[in-house]
């Protein structure tokens, strides 16, 4: 699953009264675990050393996330 | 500066070894709430037998990994010894 | 009983001395939501957890202590050679004044751990439901630490710590499944 998916967008009220620039979109992530009831058996997994890098042994659970440090996110 | 120094090879096994650990414990969590999942307690049974062969040549090599007798030592004791692992 | 391994979940890497990002990391150590609350929180309640669940309530709390000594890692080597001067600029110079370099089970704004972080209600749903709960907080912790640093070695570890609370809410929620469908109807499953 790409990042892409797993982001949620909404669109805050912008007031005409608030001092800081308005940030647009805010952005939350839903992870796949949300769609998954029971985990099936026998889904793909990762080799083991993809696996400890990423968190999860199985494609199925992973979800990514990319900071936000100097892209103009939340954080100055 | 303590006299111990780590080389490339200690790090390596290490992370072999942190992956095959890492499997066994995803594995373990799956079949906590997956008991009847004949395969993945295959598999995890052939990672446990590979672990121990992969623990035994690295504890030969750098010292023991486990306390309370689980680990062989060396003479003099080697439990003791550093590098702890928030110092490797 | 525990046997202690001497070796870490993850290889955790910090790529400059940051005791700024110390500071913040607190919140995972000694935070409502952070890895000790989660460890001690699973570990008591598996007393009084119907018997089938508390193989992974045992297991997850088991990890959590785990994670902990990680964020305990990130925290030593951010702040290890640190001046006084530099402790001062990152906030952390009231730990100082107490413990010099030590760490102490506060949260990133300085207040000690409390057990009233955690609950245990006794009833297997509420249980199950606080953890699942638990768990979605503090992979959003994650995310605002993964936010406040430009560290990729640092980021790599948070990461992962991220990823495992993913999975570990795929567990408890399952566990629901399982005390929800316990009734002599066996092998569901």
């Amino acid at each position: 699953m790409s990042a892409n998916n797993q982001l949620r967008e909404w669109y805050p009220f912008v007031g005409p009264f608030d001092p800081c620039p308005p940030i647009i979109v805010k952005t939350y992530v839903v992870p796949p675990n949300q769609y998954i009831p029971y985990q099936p058996m026998n889904l793909p997994q990762f080799p083991l050393d993809q696996a400890l890098k990423l968190g999860t042994l199985w494609p199925a659970l992973y979800s990514p996330y990319e900071s936000k440090c100097g892209t103009g996110g939340p954080r100055p | 500066m303590s006299e111990k120094q780590l080389d490339a090879n200690y790090y390596a096994k290490l992370l072999e070894l942190q992956q095959l650990d890492f499997a066994l414990l995803e594995l373990n969590l799956y079949l906590d709430t997956h008991p009847n999942d004949m395969q993945a307690v295959t598999q995890f049974n052939q990672l446990a037998q590979k672990r121990q062969q992969c623990a035994y040549h690295f504890e030969h090599q750098y010292g023991p990994l486990m306390n309370y007798g689980h680990s062989y030592s060396k003479f003099p004791w080697q439990w003791s010894e550093a590098p702890w692992p928030w110092q490797v | 009983m525990w046997v202690y391994e001497k070796k870490l979940q993850y290889p955790v890497r910090v790529s400059k001395c940051d005791p700024r990002m110390a500071k913040f990391l607190l919140e995972q150590y000694g935070g409502a939501d952070g890895e000790l609350a989660a460890a001690l929180r699973y570990l008591n309640q598996r007393y009084t957890i119907p018997d089938k669940v508390v193989g992974l309530l045992n297991d997850i709390g088991t990890e959590e202590f785990a994670h902990l000594e990680m964020i305990a890692t990130m925290i030593y080597k951010l702040t290890k050679d640190a001046t006084v001067e530099q402790l001062e600029a990152a906030g952390l110079g009231a730990n100082y004044a107490q413990r010099d370099h030590a760490m102490f089970y506060v949260n990133a704004d300085g207040v000690p751990w409390t057990a009233a972080y955690i609950q245990a209600k006794g009833d297997p749903l509420a249980d199950l439901y606080e953890d699942i709960a638990a768990e979605e907080k503090a992979r959003a912790t994650y995310q605002w630490l993964i936010d406040m640093t430009d560290d990729v070695d640092l980021q790599d570890g948070l990461k992962f710590l991220r990823e495992r609370e993913v999975v570990h809410a795929m567990r408890f929620k399952e566990a629901v499944e399982i005390i929800k469908a316990d009734r002599e109807a066996k092998k569901v499953f």
